[in-house]
């Protein structure tokens, strides 16, 4: 009796690493052993609030110059100055709005070539064929490098703008809509042939929904890659729009506008990423369940 | 008048080299009126294969599968399917999903409905008409599968292991009513299973399969669904005299298959 310790006074063994040891058994509620289980919204937030500080402490403390590193504080009234007074005499809002519609415009005609290509390739071993080895060549090429053959090709407008991102954009999308074809279970094909379908309703009323999570993943990936085509796509002649906002700052070594207009973009991003979500658990409730 | 296979073979190539599958050899099998035909066999024996020749996915190397005399040439809504899984759509709810094969045949939705709402009541569903499929449990899920298979009214219903996922208690409930309804529906049936038990219980004609190559071993005609509807409780149905001794001998066919095999 004396012999066996009580296991109430055991020390539980806590620290960074007790993730790599054997899991205790769980509380009611939760699945034993499902990888990376837990909530994180206040670590995010500590995360967050956690950088923050640091960066401040090291400006506050001079550790590094304001032109390497200004201080938050700085950064938001550059923020609140150029809200009020635009930057090079174009108001804030223009540049965003510019660069949204840059982002947005590219991304709605990924969507719009790269779902259809993408599920035709799924479907059709003939447009697989075709499409496949073009698709494969661009996809791994970073948008820099091609940058300079749209401009040769469609000059410093807008359209070789927008024709970068698009191009970023359609690669992720169009992949996407092509695997999402694989979706439907083969019983679930099989029971609407049985019902005397034709090829196209079986794509219509099976083969679409059933790739449609795998679509919004997609998308969500796509405007992801258009986000980070932007800065380049603006680098060419542009003289508004948040990659333009951001290069420029660079040239006067206004470091504080860089980082603002670099949490701006990060922000949008970020805010869109949320409504993809907000959406895909609207339209697609099932994902991941049957 | 109903379905009949003659002398149907199915070799399934193999990739790599190695020999052809022999699926099925020669099988004989006649599906009429109400038969409740139960195909019963160890894994590999050719059942699914036997089942997709009937659904029309499969065409036979050799031999023939006529329905109504006439040829089978592919799928179609008189040969309803319901799967052991995995074959509802998740994006609709329990309505849409029963009422889905009518909709592809372009019944319009007023009708439909109507149609769909007739099965969901038969299969004791009509609390759920709104739910979301994946928020139903394995036997209801099972029951929507079957609801959708009726709407059709198709000639034969074809089931591949319908109830193999469901835990011993709603198996035994499911039993009892797929045999009821296919009693009020006179529809035939093609019913494929691994359980001695639920065979003997559910046919009113039993095939037995043995593996390499496919082919129906034995053939038995039962008495005991009949019972059932007639009114006998089914635990007392599985625990008759008679019962009891045909499984024993069913059994014995399929074990003394599965030693020559190892
Ligand atoms: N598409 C296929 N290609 C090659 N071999 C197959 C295919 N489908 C089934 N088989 C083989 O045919 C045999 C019968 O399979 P199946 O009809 O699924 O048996 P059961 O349903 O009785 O378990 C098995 O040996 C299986 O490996
Ligand atoms: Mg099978």
């Amino acid at each position: 009796m004396t012999e066996q310790a009580d296991p109430n006074t055991q020390t539980r063994k806590k620290g960074i690493f007790s993730f790599l040891m054997k899991a205790r058994a769980t509380r009611p509620g939760e699945t034993y052993g499902v990888p990376g289980q837990g909530d994180t919204l206040w670590l995010s937030v500590l995360s967050i609030l956690g950088i923050i500080f640091v960066w401040w402490l090291f400006t506050f403390m001079g550790w590094v110059k304001p032109l390497f590193l200004p201080a938050p504080q700085a950064v938001l009234n550059k923020f609140l100055q150029v809200w009020n007074e635009g930057f090079t005499n174009t108001p804030f809002l223009e540049h965003v709005g510019i660069s949204a519609a840059r982002v947005f415009g590219a991304f709605l005609l990924a969507c719009l070539v790269g779902i259809p290509l993408g599920i035709a390739m799924g479907m059709s071993p003939l447009v697989r064929g075709l499409f496949d080895p073009p698709l494969e060549f661009y996809r791994p090429i970073p948008p820099l490098a091609y940058l300079p053959l749209m401009i040769i090709w469609f000059g410093i407008g807008e359209s070789s703008k927008v024709l970068l991102i698009f191009l970023s954009v359609l690669a992720p999308v169009t992949l996407g809509a092509r695997s999402g074809v694989k979706s439907a279970a083969i019983e679930q094909i099989h029971a609407a042939y049985s019902f005397g379908a034709s090829r196209w309703q079986v794509m219509r009323h099976v083969i679409l929904p059933s790739a449609l999570p795998e679509i919004l993943t997609a998308m969500r990936i796509g405007i992801g890659f258009g986000w980070t085509t932007l800065v380049a796509a603006e680098m060419v002649a542009a003289t508004k729009g948040l990659g333009y906002m951001v290069l420029s700052a660079s040239q006067f070594l206004q470091t504080s506008t860089v980082i603002m207009g670099i949490i701006v973009i990060a922000v949008i991003a970020y805010g869109f990423d949320m409504l993809m979500r907000f959406v895909e658990r609207r339209i697609v409730p099932w994902k991941g369940r049957m | 008048m109903g379905l009949e296979i003659r002398d149907a073979s199915v070799i399934y190539p193999t990739a790599d080299g190695r020999p052809p599958v022999e699926a099925l050899r020669q099988i004989n099998l006649e599906i009429v009126d109400d038969d409740f035909v139960v195909a019963l066999g160890a894994s590999g024996c050719g059942k699914s294969t036997l089942l997709s020749l009937i659904a029309g996915f499969l065409s036979p190397s050799s031999g023939a599968i006529l329905l109504d005399g006439e040829p089978v040439q592919g799928p179609g809504a008189d040969r309803a399917v319901v799967f052991q899984k995995h074959a509802l759509m998740p994006w609709l709810n329990v309505l849409d999903n029963v009422a889905f094969g009518l909709k592809l045949q372009g019944v319009p939705a007023a009708r439909r409905y109507e149609t769909a709402r007739g099965f969901i009541r038969l299969l004791g569903l009509t609390d759920f008409e709104g739910a979301r499929v994946y928020n139903l449990s394995g036997g209801m899920q099972q029951r929507v599968g079957i609801a959708r298979a009726l709407t059709c009214d198709p000639k034969v219903l074809l089931m591949d292991e319908p109830l193999g996922a469901l835990d011993a208690l709603t198996r035994e409930k499911a039993q009892e009513l797929i045999l009821n309804i296919w009693h009020s529906t006179h529809k035939s049936v093609f019913f494929i299973t691994h359980s001695v038990e639920e065979a003997l219980f559910m046919g009113t004609k039993l095939i037995v399969m043995s593996p390499r190559p496919g082919r129906i071993a034995h053939r038995f005609d039962l008495p005991f669904s009949r019972q059932f509807l007639a009114g006998t409780p089914a635990r007392q149905v599985k625990a008759s005299r008679a019962f009891i001794d045909l499984r024993e001998e069913v059994l014995e066919i399929i074990f003394s298959d599965e030693e020559s095999a190892i």
